[in-house]
Formats: structure tokens, C-alpha cells, sequence
């Protein structure tokens, strides 16, 4: 790897100290694990910075348009904040992926609102999964007609860009036995299907809405049959794993897998086992949009290999 | 409160119940409540309308496994009705929280 400033001792007692600092925090993929680093730091260091590379994707998560209750009465806002920090960004990046719950109710008129909201985001494309709020009419149908065609209806589907591969995954459709989402056959062996012949060395990026790993399963925060999904992807060199529904951040580094889960840009929940269950958390008005936010992921390239780095950041 | 207005209380709660009882052949409301569907579990004659009400701010679908009803997402206060023609066991959940069990069953 070429990030020889992260091998500084100074560098990683700073690292220590700087994980989830207060400017957002940013993972360096170095020799295929996430090292978070403070945002200020690195905006301090320029010679680093010029490492992080070009913006490659914007995650957007959990916009529940359409969700009007306490914790949030204006969704619709929260998302124009976030849009406009998409476009204030130095470059405009090439994705925009959203991890689901698009809409809180999966009415027309909430996936028209998203529609409008999304067609002023200044990227390239965007690519979307469906949460469980974005299936929730009775015919499930709404989803899929404005978003099934990527994927002819099926809702996953694949697609390369910049040499990295993307992998978007429906987790919302089935259920597993005490509310874990789940995969289901046909989908697992489509993903076999689609890695096979791939490069080990190919960075991969899986994006689906809950989370493809045990984040707290009392709540059914996880998918079921994950455990086949990682079997396939375990070969990879650089594998990194995207998903909302918890609306908080959540992440985790397992071999060359690294997991994160994305801020909502609409309500925060609860961790995990605080309180009586997951749902809106109300927080005082003017903390709100501390806790929402969006993910972007960009790209560096280095003489022998690709590397990602995420970077948080708050709508505050 | 006189002896004569309590047995007219008692006269019209006894009448109450029995009416109540009555409807009850008829309609039966299961409520969405805590993230729980309250009774979870019903036993009802075929030929039974069951309502449901979401009384939590979050929404609820009601979907039964086998496919043979679906509701919209519903939102706090809406409701959702399914008349049961045939005996079985029925058992559903909501879709949005799948942690959410409930199960008809028809005689």
C-alpha cells in the first residue's frame, strides 16, 4: 500500500485519539481494513488528502418521504439539506446509491415527492434497493415500477463502474423466523453466479437496506442467511458492505469485509436494546440534524491497487 | 348514588355485554399497538370480518403468509378488514416489522 503516513507512529496514536471526532469521520481502506481517521486531520494534511482521491459515490439512506410524526415533521427538508450538501461537494460524484426506505409508506405520491427531490442531486447516476417501508403497498408494486428496471423486477441486480463491482441486494421481501431479513435462494445463488470468474482483486462494493450482518437481532437488525451471501464474498481483497434501516452508524471490520450502516437523512432510532424497541427517536429540535446525515465513498488509484475511503458526515 | 340507580347500571351493563357479545359473532378489531398485534391470536366463526387498527405512530401492514390477504401500509388510526370464509389457521404479520406475529383461526 502506498499510505505510508498511516504507518507513522504519530499518525496512528493520532488515529486513536481522532476516531468519530466531531468534523465526521472518515475510514482509509489501507491493505483492506477501514481505519477511521478525523475529518479535520486530514483536511489539515494536504499531502494525504491528495491520496483520498475523487468522489466515486454519495450514500443516501432512509429518507422515509412522507413521514410527518414528531421526531421529524419535515422529511422533505431534512433531504433537500442533505441534497445540498451532495452538491456542494469539490466534485460531483459519479453515483448516488440509496439504501432504501425511500418512502414511509409507499404511497405514489411520496415515491413522486423522492423523485423530484432526487432529480436535483448532481451526480451521474443514482441506484437504488428497496427497504421494507418502500414495499409495504398491498400489490407491492410501487417500487418496482419506477425502480424494477435495472433489475427486471427482481430488485437485485449488479453493475461496474470505475473498475470497482457493485452489488445491490433486496433483504425486505422475505423474512426470517423473528423478523431477520432474508436473502432467499433464487438471489443467493444469482450472487454466486455473478462473482464467479471475477478477479479476487476486484474491489467490491454489496449495498443492501438491512444490515447483512448480526448488528442486534432481539430487533431483527440482520439478515438471516448473510452468512452464505460472506462465503462468496470472502475471497475478495476489498469487500465493503452498505446498509441503512437502523439510522445510525454502525460498522464493523471482518477479514477484508467491512461493514457500515448509513445515518438516515429523516429520524435517528435508538442503539440497539435501549429502550423498548426500534422506531423514531425524538431528539430536541436543534440536535436533529446532528444525528442525520449521508456516506460518500471515493476512490484513489495507487500503482498496484484501488482503494476506498468513506467519510460521514452530519446535515449540522 | 341511590340502591335504585345502581340496579338501573347494573340492569343496562348486563345489556351492554350481551349486545356486545353479539357483534362479536360478526366483527372482531385486533389492534396494532407497541409493536404487537392485541389479541395476537383469535378464534372466530367462518363468515368473521377482522378489523384491524394501528394505534402505534409508526405504520403496519397486516399480510398473511399463505398470501390470502394484504393490506396497505397503515398508518397511525387506519384500519384494515378481512372477512374469513373458510375454517383454518390463519397466521400473519406485518411486513414492515416482521418481529410482529398474529394468527386467525376459523372454525
Amino acid at each position: 500500500m502506498t499510505h505510508d503516513s498511516l504507518d507513522s507512529p504519530s499518525r496512528r496514536r493520532a488515529l486513536g485519539c481522532l476516531a468519530y471526532g466531531g468534523a465526521g469521520t472518515l475510514f482509509v481502506l489501507a491493505g483492506g481494513t477501514f481505519t477511521p481517521l478525523d475529518l479535520a486531520a486530514a483536511a489539515a494534511d494536504a499531502a494525504y488528502t491528495a491520496q483520498l482521491g475523487r468522489p466515486l459515490f454519495v450514500q443516501l439512506s432512509d429518507t422515509h418521504i412522507g413521514f410527518n410524526k414528531e421526531a421529524n415533521p419535515d422529511v422533505t427538508a431534512t433531504l433537500a439539506r442533505a441534497i445540498d450538501l451532495v452538491n456542494a461537494m469539490p466534485a460531483a460524484p459519479a453515483l448516488v446509491i440509496h439504501t432504501g426506505d425511500i418512502t414511509h409508506l409507499s404511497r405514489p405520491s411520496e415515491f413522486d415527492l423522492a423523485q423530484q427531490l432526487f432529480s436535483r442531486i448532481n451526480a451521474g447516476e443514482m441506484h437504488t434497493v428497496p427497504g421494507e417501508h418502500d414495499t409495504s403497498d398491498a400489490a407491492v408494486s410501487e417500487y418496482f415500477s419506477r425502480f424494477g428496471k435495472a433489475s427486471n423486477n427482481k430488485g437485485y441486480y449488479s453493475f461496474d463502474h470505475a473498475g470497482v463491482h457493485f452489488i445491490a441486494l433486496v433483504n425486505v421481501l422475505q423474512f426470517k423466523p423473528g423478523g431477520l431479513g432474508a436473502l432467499g435462494a433464487d438471489q443467493l445463488a444469482w450472487v454466486e453466479d455473478d462473482l464467479k470468474g471475477r478477479s479476487a482483486s476486484t474491489p467490491i462494493v454489496v449495498f443492501a437496506h438491512m444490515p447483512l450482518w448480526s448488528v442486534y437481532e432481539p430487533w431483527g437488525w440482520g439478515t438471516g442467511d448473510a452468512p452464505q451471501l460472506l462465503a462468496y464474498l470472502r475471497r475478495f481483497g476489498s469487500v465493503t458492505v452498505l446498509n441503512g434501516h437502523i439510522h445510525q452508524i454502525v460498522q464493523k471490520v471482518e477479514g477484508n469485509v467491512t461493514f457500515h450502516t448509513a445515518r438516515s437523512t429523516a429520524y435517528p432510532q435508538p442503539a440497539g436494546g435501549v429502550g423498548e424497541g426500534p422506531g423514531p427517536l425524538k431528539v430536541p429540535a436543534d440536535q436533529l440534524a446532528r444525528v442525520l446525515g449521508i456516506s460518500s465513498v471515493s476512490l484513489a488509484k495507487h500503482p498496484r491497487s484501488l482503494a476506498l475511503t468513506l467519510a460521514d458526515r452530519t446535515l449540522a | 348514588m341511590s340502591p335504585r340507580t345502581l340496579q338501573v347500571t347494573a340492569l343496562l351493563g348486563a345489556l351492554f355485554a350481551a349486545h356486545a357479545g353479539a357483534v362479536d359473532e360478526e366483527t372482531i378489531q385486533v389492534s396494532a399497538k407497541n409493536f404487537m398485534f392485541t389479541p395476537a391470536t383469535i378464534t372466530v366463526h367462518a363468515g368473521t370480518i377482522v378489523t384491524w387498527v394501528n394505534l402505534d405512530d409508526e405504520p403496519h401492514t397486516i399480510s398473511s403468509d399463505a398470501g390470502l390477504f394484504r393490506s396497505p401500509a397503515l398508518d397511525t388510526r387506519e384500519r384494515f378488514s378481512f372477512k374469513f370464509e373458510k375454517a383454518g389457521t390463519y397466521h400473519y404479520l406485518c411486513t414492515i416489522h416482521p418481529r410482529m406475529l398474529g394468527t386467525v383461526t376459523v372454525e
